[in-house]
């Protein structure tokens, strides 16, 4: 049933369906600190809700153009499937499973997640070897205990789990002291640090062991649409990379023809994608590049930039030539 | 033991309540008598002792701050800022309709004045902004400006005017909805589409639909059970028993994520998804109170009724359902208060009622780790509605005479 929906709804290009409605029906996360919530204004704030605006942005030329769908984990794969969003920006994990048999593809990863530890700052460590011997809390019966293990006896390294039930249990304990280190996926430990009596005296180490990338998705059968998702997320790496920022890009000096095909002054690069020359430039003047992005939403939680930082940096992202 | 009770004041010599003052006596009958009594009493004393002062102490050191500053989010969720008047407006219809029906129906002067009284007073002390205080204190004045004029009205035109009113109760519908809703291409009520609604206003809007949609549709359904025609009663047995084998949630689950797959080129909105899960499921549970009310008329009622010529429609109308409902407004007001509690269900299927707001203050990097004070605020919203509807319900009653006769 739901397949056949989705086969219905390939047959109209997602592009027409936005232009025509005037916005865009993005499906988000309404209570994911960082990512997805309602200010006190009643404005959608967070990464993801950023880079719904960012699509809006280059599509409609409106970066508020854009209605917000929450959803819950279970409804989210649904609601795009029989084409209730356009678009779904959820922290949605890509996994094989999820690009093929759900008919979904996957846009480029906006924020590489995966389960790293938090340890005491006095504690000196700054590596997983450095955490030989020590006393690690962790949740039970989830991947998270798996790959703790995995990690540990693959570097045979010793160490001592201390496991609960409860998440909330998990990080009391480890504020009392009863363990050295706690790990979750680092999204969580940034938000949970956020909250602890004394968030300076806990640091998040670099170190990922698990991999869980996070980005838009879209519906199997809209090639269109997927490119014009694909590259709204490489123009926010790509402008990160050579220095553009929502205050400049209007005014960007450049002798790149990289760049000027960028900005949309030469190349006729928009309407390759369906839309205006300048589509980047209203991107990055909505809402930034990637790092103006990160650091508005996800610095206040004290998140480290790890595996999401520039290629240049040693981190993962990489935006293709705009050529 | 009674005889005892009784005996104390001015009891027979030797009994130990002799020569206590009223307070004293109070204490001493209340509290210290017998015995086990007084062991209680330390017991709780005692708990009380431990916990008190550090709820105290947590709610001195908790973060209020929170509520207020998100008291506008909490309220009217994602609602353009600049149309929340209409809200307000909405809010005083409703205000000034319940002055005026206090008035028709005789109510208490000194409790809808105070009523009044209590707005202006919060329109004065509330640390709000201006606009709020002007509304506060316009609620006040309709309170009592209705109740004035719905004594004098109804003092002079008596039963047409009660007709009048329940008309305007219907047109207030309506009127709410567009007040809400807005008609599309107007300048003055720009439409919002139910996606910007949220917090307190979502959750009364979806339990004033779930109460008035499922009330009609589950005395159908009783009417239903007990017709007989076997199709019918069949089918109406079927249905209660379904709906009322599976819990609301997996209900709402089914209506967010099935009927977009079912009605793939009809885009139903979420809220009205919700809406009509909340009303199936609230219809099944009503049929059954109802249908508790039905049997409890007894047959010989019917029967002088047909004696009598009556048509089966009016026997209906005028003799079984007005007992009927008279019996069962308690539950039905029982299950009203729970529907009030249910809707905050939606916010697991992702909708931004009361409830899915709080979560998403939750997740604001500025609130973080305020759950307490949070669902504590969330949760007293919820008291203030339940027990004034249970009070407003316990005053109909009484007003009915229930339980009297």
């Amino acid at each position: 049933m739901a397949l056949m929906a989705t086969q219905a709804l390939a047959q109209a290009r997602t592009l027409d369906t936005v232009l025509e409605r005037g916005r865009l029906v993005c499906g988000v996360n309404n209570g994911l600190p960082g990512f997805g919530y309602l200010d006190s204004d009643g404005r959608w704030t967070g990464f993801d809700i950023d880079y719904c605006r960012a699509l809006a942005a280059a599509v409609l030329g409106d970066p508020e153009a854009v209605e917000f769908v929450p959803l819950t984990a279970a409804e989210r794969f649904i609601a795009l499937q029989t084409g209730e969003i356009d678009v779904l920006i959820r922290n949605a994990t890509w996994t094989l499973t999820r690009d093929t048999d759900l008919g979904l593809n996957f846009a480029p990863t906006t924020f590489f997640d995966g389960q790293g530890f938090m340890v005491r700052k006095d504690l000196g460590v700054v590596d997983i070897e450095d955490l030989a011997g020590a006393s690690i809390c962790v949740t039970s019966g989830t991947t998270t205990e798996l790959n703790l293990a995995d990690t540990m006896r693959a570097r045979g390294l010793p160490f001592t789990p201390v496991v609960f039930e409860e998440i909330d249990t998990v990080y009391r304990a480890y504020e009392q002291g009863r363990c050295d280190a706690v790990t979750s996926d680092k999204s969580q430990l940034a938000g949970r640090r956020a909250v602890m009596a004394d968030p300076d005296a806990h640091v998040i180490l670099d170190a990922t062991i698990s991999k869980e990338p996070l980005g838009p998705v879209v519906r199997h059968g809209d090639d269109q649409w997927f490119d014009i998702v694909s590259w709204v997320v490489y123009a926010t790496f790509f402008a990160e990379e050579k220095g553009i920022t929502s205050a400049n890009v209007e005014s960007f000096e450049t002798a790149d023809p990289e760049i000027e095909r960028f900005l949309g002054r030469t190349g006729g690069m928009g309407a390759m994608l369906g839309l205006t020359d300048d589509w980047a430039v209203k991107v990055i003047k909505a809402v930034g590049n990637y790092g103006e992005i990160f650091d508005r939403n996800l610095g206040p939680l004290g998140l480290p930039r790890g595996l999401n930082r520039q290629w240049t940096d040693g981190g993962l992202l990489y935006a293709m030539p705009f050529r | 033991m009674l005889e005892r009770r009784l005996a104390v004041p001015g009891g027979p010599a030797g009994n130990p309540g002799r020569g206590l003052r009223a307070p004293a006596l109070w204490v001493w009958k209340n509290l210290l008598s017998p015995w086990y009594n007084a062991v209680l009493t330390a017991v709780a004393l005692a708990v009380l002792g431990a916990v008190v002062p550090r709820v105290w102490r947590w709610a001195v050191d908790a973060e209020w701050s929170v509520i207020p500053a998100n008291l506008t989010l909490l309220l009217a969720g994602t609602y353009p800022r600049e149309e929340i008047w209409r809200l307000w407006a909405a809010v005083a219809s409703l205000a000034g309709l319940a002055g005026l029906s206090g008035g028709t129906y005789r109510g208490s002067a000194r409790k809808w004045m105070t009523a009044a009284f209590l707005c202006a007073a919060a329109a004065a002390l509330v640390p709000a902004a201006a606009p709020s205080r002007m509304w506060l204190l316009t609620l006040g004045g309709l309170l009592a400006g209705g109740f004035s004029l719905g004594r004098r009205v109804a003092a002079a035109f008596g039963p047409a005017w009660r007709r009048i009113l329940g008309a305007m109760w219907m047109a207030s519908a309506a009127w709410v909805y567009v007040l809400l809703h807005g008609i599309a291409g107007s300048a003055v009520f720009p439409p919002v589409p139910t996606s910007s609604w949220g917090g307190l206003t979502m959750t009364l809007v979806l339990t004033a639909v779930g109460i008035i949609a499922s009330f009609p549709l589950g005395v159908l359904l009783a009417l239903g059970r007990r017709s007989a025609l076997p199709a019918i009663r069949w089918a109406c047995t079927a249905y209660i028993e379904t709906v009322r084998g599976v819990p609301l949630i997996s209900i709402l689950f089914m209506a967010q994520v099935l009927l977009p797959i079912f009605l793939p080129d009809y885009r139903l909105e979420h809220v009205v998804r919700a809406m009509i899960g909340i009303t199936l499921f609230s219809a099944a549970y009503m049929a059954e109170n109802v249908r508790g009310g039905l049997q409890g008329v007894p047959k010989g009622q019917v029967e002088a009724a047909q004696a009598l010529g009556l048509s089966n429609a009016r026997i209906l109308w005028l003799i079984v359902l007005p007992q009927a409902l008279r019996a069962v407004l308690p539950s039905v007001v029982g299950q009203f208060i729970s529907l009030l509690k249910d809707t905050s269900l939606v916010a697991i299927v992702g909708l931004l009622e009361l409830l899915g707001i709080a979560r998403s203050i939750l997740a604001n990097p500025a609130w973080l780790g305020l759950q307490a004070e949070v669902y504590l605020f969330v949760a007293l919203i919820y008291f203030i509605f339940s027990f004034s509807m249970s009070s407003a319900s316990r005053r109909l009653e009484r007003a009915l005479g229930l339980g009297e006769r």
